[in-house]
């Protein structure tokens, strides 16, 4: 199974309550003892780099409320207070571009054809902060084939809903609006490449991209554009809301890279939330082998 | 009535409280999931905000009058970079854990990481010599060495601006203040010379 394929995460390794809060209380006693071991310079050097961690999936607390979602407030705890109350039903996807069947499809016809597998990704933010998230959705290949995409379209554009009423976030000028993403084909067919619907076996909360979000595992996590209203297939690169933005800081691949360092902090390390200590970040956040091949021969310090 | 033995000790607990109050957060579990992070963000804004209130001493006391406010200037100017050190602490032992290859990296590479040692850097000098032997000892040069802690302001919030991704208001506000509480330095030092200029030709001239 995929899942297993990629991860070799079991349910059973979800961090106990217990572990967590001694973990705080550790943090405690560290964060005491700082002072006077930075003064008597006694560790230097003894402590060797951070070792990975265990893949322990978060905690549904976790994964619910800690989340960049800047169309409901730029704190990391805003989307879980305003995305409450966002309306998820009816909700539309519109399918156009350079495909033989353009549709304004319903949700639940969009997601009916299909079972949804349950898998468990690595989730690596930009800000050097990770976790480990069950999502649960549909492989994005298989949809694609539905739509049945012309050969011109090289690229697929995700935008997210725009709904200011709604979104406080989208009331304000911090990013451009909507939220658009986009990857190249061959990269939204990988078979890593989900549409995400639910969570932990549940329904996608809303701050999580409810109904529909992209997730790409491979790639930083705002490459996974949530409360998706609208598939674009196109020949040409789309611009996506972070580039436009700031294009000396996020590219379009956004593929987590270990060695080419955000400009204004690393990404050569990352604190996986609830652990105390950083570890290093992996290359492609651990799925190389899957999806190494489909950047060969580029220059991924130059396509970041 | 005594102002000094009310004022002081309550200056001295109201500069405790928001490291109180942070701890506090810390111990119930308020700080989020990203604790650390967060430590590392309260404990660096409590250090502008303690540094505005320093810097505010003197256009305070010169507005109202208020002359006795001078005397707790090194008090708040201490626990400022009290604050700072247990920022960079936070910094160095909880979220790199002194793994000190890794955050020489971060200084040379990084300019926000690089601007915020080198505010701290600036205010060591201050923080040692603020004690009455010093201030003697160095006299007028006492002055102008502590003037950094003018550079210490800006580069402060310029650090806090980079290091934001993309929500600037709040540095903005905050740069904003220091602007104002400097430049009413420099509108009054300009105001003396002008005045030491008018008085003087007024001398020569009788």
């Amino acid at each position: 199974m995929l899942i297993r394929r990629t991860d070799q995460i079991r349910s059973s390794e979800i961090t106990k309550e217990s572990d967590y809060l001694s973990r705080r209380k550790f943090v405690v006693a560290a964060g005491i003892a700082t002072a006077g071991l930075v003064a008597s310079g006694r560790l230097v050097a003894a402590i060797a780099p951070a070792k990975r961690q265990d893949d322990k999936p978060n905690s549904w607390d976790e994964i619910t409320q800690y989340n960049n979602y800047y169309e409901f407030g730029t704190d990391k705890e805003d989307p879980y207070h305003n995305a409450q109350k966002f309306r998820t039903r009816p909700w539309t996807v519109k399918v156009d571009g350079l495909v033989k069947k353009p549709a304004e499809y319903h949700f639940e016809d969009l997601v009916k054809p299909y079972k949804l597998e349950d898998r468990v990704y690595r989730f690596r933010c930009v800000e050097a902060w990770s976790m480990v998230i069950p999502w649960q959705g549909i492989q994005l290949a298989e949809m694609i084939r539905r739509f049945e995409p012309l050969p011109s379209a090289k690229f697929v554009q995700f935008t997210t809903i725009y709904a200011p009423d709604q979104m406080p976030g989208q009331r304000e000028a911090i990013l451009p609006w909507p939220y658009v993403e986009g990857l190249r084909i061959d990269e939204a067919t990988h078979p890593l490449t989900l549409m995400v619907t639910g969570l932990y076996g549940k329904t996608l909360p809303n701050q999580d991209g409810a109904p529909l979000r992209l997730i790409v595992p491979w790639k930083y996590g705002f490459k996974g554009i949530k409360a998706i209203t609208r598939i674009s297939f196109v020949d040409k690169q789309p611009l996506n809301t972070w580039q436009a933005a700031n294009p000396n800081e996020y590219g379009f691949y956004a593929n987590v890279n270990p060695e080419v360092d955000h400009p204004r902090w690393t990404q050569s390390s990352e604190r996986r939330i609830g652990q105390f200590r950083r570890q290093r970040t992996l290359m492609f956040n651990g799925y190389a082998d899957q999806v190494a091949s489909l950047y060969a021969g580029m220059d991924l310090r130059k396509n970041f | 009535m005594n102002r000094v033995r009310v004022v002081r000790p309550a200056l001295f607990v109201g500069c405790l409280l928001p490291l109180a109050y942070i701890g506090w957060k810390f111990a119930t579990d308020r700080l989020g999931a990203n604790p650390i992070r967060e430590l590392e963000i309260e404990t660096g804004l409590w250090t502008l905000r303690l540094l505005a209130v320093t810097l505010a001493i003197t256009p305070v006391r010169r507005a109202f009058g208020w002359n006795w406010l001078v005397k707790y200037r090194r008090m708040l100017g201490l626990f400022t970079f009290s604050y700072a050190c247990i920022h960079l602490s936070m910094w160095v032992g909880v979220d790199w854990f002194f793994a000190w290859s890794d955050m020489w990296g971060e200084i040379v590479k990084h300019k926000y990481i690089l601007i915020g040692m080198a505010t701290w850097l600036m205010m060591l000098p201050l923080a040692l010599t603020s004690t009455k032997g010093w201030v003697r000892r160095l006299g007028k040069r006492w002055i102008a060495l502590h003037r950094l802690v003018y550079a210490a302001a800006i580069t402060g919030t310029v650090h806090y601006l980079w290091a934001v991704k993309k929500d600037t208001f709040f540095p903005l506000v905050y740069l904003a203040v220091f602007v104002l509480l400097l430049g009413y330095r420099v509108v009054a030092a300009l105001g003396r010379r002008a005045t030491a200029r008018a008085t003087g030709d007024c001398l020569g001239g009788g």
